[in-house]
């Protein structure tokens, strides 16, 4: 082992002792902190599978329409299969912490902003976090700018208003909301309470008249019906489209169009195992994504508690809890609105008054990023894949260049967008929906994989452009 | 700093996309890759991980071959030889 690599492993074990130092001493400090700590150490694990598997959710449809590679597609329906069996588990015995969302045409508009976004930017609200753990200094401005984007988002009014509909104005109005709110003033609060909150929220196993809280209920319905079947159908088309080509090159040349059917299912299989560390990460990451709400619950169960703001206020914490002594606590893993929460905490302190939303002062709150729940995961999600990364000897600082920071910006705005529409990313909008047999999720990933297709042609034109100038001097 | 395109000598192409992170390594291979003539070799020298395992599977069922991969602190030299 050389120095540099020696030295790498050093900050690795470093990253680990860190974490279980705050682990240690803040469970000494006070027994609820032990709630944070699920948390952490549930993002942690989640960003040593993101970078070991380069489980990037923007490369899955993005890499498949410009260089035809399916292994991402792959690696995310194997671990939305593996989540829903998991959480399946969780749902039939009642306890499970998953809540689905509205439906309708909004969530695919919104996973079709949120589509072109990941594209442009380089990497989806997840990719973009474990890349920051690389030391990608574009990845690190695409979280700023998806933070800064959404903290701004849910706050703004005044002219904006002009822009809501009168019907959402009224059904926001008549929702008796707190005075405090103001639900009048604020476009994505008249959006959320005017039209968000009207549309109908069903799983596939209400839909199919079963009881979700049941074993059939939520094996058949959610994880067969929901996820199985849509998932073996997108696989599917994934290999006649892109797959089979390539995979059975040698065959296709022989046989031209007649391969039978053995040799179809041979090549179907070799699509699946064809990337063995993303198929092991997302093998790992679904199982991982059920145990935490199993994890969570029981430790709502016992402290007895339904929300995490009430663990802050028994800590001693009551700042930027919302007025329903709630904080952003979704009992799974999430990634944009905590990104949101310590803009908005930051902003907060400078003096603007964003409490008086649906977003920060209903429902999330703006509390202490050292103390909420959810920014433990996602800073840990940065260090589990720093460990990884520099175990690899991958790890590598880089800056961005001036082109790249441009499309970070765009993108991460276009992203941050897309999540307040959608009520979550690509995970908490898409994998975690999906995954628990919410239509809502399927909705949003048909948008995103619209918004991927838009952005690779504008990508191409964009990079054909760039090639022309750059190789105007090469002679080819 | 964009990414570099350069001709080390005949029939040897180097494309430099060192700082770009998804999807400007792996599109700019595969572009790079159909202007250059059959047995050319394509030298991609980039940072971004993830990169590595699109190119590689990008190139599977192509004519096109991996010569060698070459990784050493975060930094990743891939040759590829155009079929």
């Amino acid at each position: 082992m050389n120095e540099a690599s020696a030295k790498k492993k050093a900050w690795a074990l470093g990253i680990v002792l860190f974490f279980a130092l705050i682990s240690i001493s803040t469970y000494a400090y006070n027994e609820y902190y032990i709630y944070l700590s699920a948390y952490l150490w549930f993002g942690f694990i989640y960003g040593m599978c993101l970078q070991y598997g380069r489980f990037c959710f923007a490369s899955a449809f993005r890499d498949l329409f410009a260089v035809g590679v399916p292994r991402m597609v792959v690696g995310i329906m194997i671990a939305v299969v593996l989540f829903a069996l998991v959480s399946a588990f969780v749902t039939a015995t009642g306890i499970s912490t998953f809540h689905p969302s509205p439906y309708g045409i909004h969530s695919v508009i919104a996973g079709f902003i949120f589509g072109v976004g990941m594209v442009f930017a380089g990497g989806c609200a997840s990719g973009s976090l474990y890349k920051t753990g690389e030391g990608s200094g574009t990845a690190l401005l695409v979280v700023l700018s998806i933070s800064i984007t959404q903290s701004t988002f849910v706050d703004v009014g005044g002219w904006f208003n002009k822009l809501v509909p009168n019907s959402w104005h009224e059904s926001a109005m008549a929702k008796g909301l707190p005075e405090r709110i103001n639900v009048g003033d604020g476009w994505v609060d008249q959006y959320l309470a005017g039209y968000v909150w009207d549309q109908p929220i069903t799983t596939f196993a209400e839909a199919l008249n079963l009881t979700k809280e049941s074993f059939f209920g939520a094996y058949f319905g959610n994880v067969f019906i929901g996820v199985v079947l849509p998932a073996a159908l997108l696989l599917i088309v994934v290999y006649m489209f892109w797959g089979r080509k390539r995979l059975l090159a040698d065959l296709v040349k022989q046989k031209a169009n007649s391969l039978s059917i053995r040799d179809n299912i041979a090549g179907f299989w070799k699509m699946i195992v064809s990337s063995k560390r993303t198929a092991i990460a997302g093998l790992i990451l679904g199982i991982a994504c059920g145990l935490q709400m199993f994890v969570i619950e029981g430790l709502r169960i016992k402290y007895g508690i339904r929300n995490a703001g009430e663990i802050l206020q028994r800590i001693g914490s009551d700042y930027g809890i919302s007025i329903r002594g709630t904080v952003f606590d979704p009992g799974y893993w999430y990634v944009t609105t905590q990104e949101a929460q310590w803009v908005g905490w930051i902003m907060h302190k400078l003096g603007w008054d964003n409490m008086d939303n649906i977003f920060f002062g209903y429902i999330n709150g703006i509390p202490n990023p050292a103390l909420n729940p959810a920014d433990w995961m996602s800073l840990a999600l940065i260090g589990g894949a720093a460990v990884m990364a520099l175990l690899n000897n991958e790890f590598k600082f880089k800056k961005p260049t001036r082109e790249l920071a441009m499309w970070a910006i765009i993108g991460g705005a276009l992203m941050g967008i897309g999540s307040r529409l959608g009520l979550g990313c690509n995970i908490g909008a898409f994998f975690v929906r999906v995954a628990n047999g919410d239509p809502a999720g399927w909705l949003f990933g048909i948008g995103m994989i619209a918004g991927a297709y838009i952005g690779v042609k504008f990508f191409n034109w964009w990079t054909e452009r760039q090639m022309a100038k750059e190789m105007a001097a090469l002679e080819i | 700093m964009a990414v570099k395109f350069d001709k080390k000598s005949d029939g040897v192409y180097t494309l430099d996309c060192q700082g770009y992170v998804c999807p400007h390594p792996q599109i700019y291979t595969k572009k790079m890759l159909e202007k250059i003539g059959s047995g050319d070799i394509l030298e991609v020298t980039f940072d971004n991980p993830s990169s590595s395992e699109s190119i590689t599977e990008m190139l599977i069922g192509s004519d096109n071959e991996i010569l060698d991969k070459n990784v050493a602190d975060g930094k990743y030299i891939f040759r590829i030889k155009k079929g």
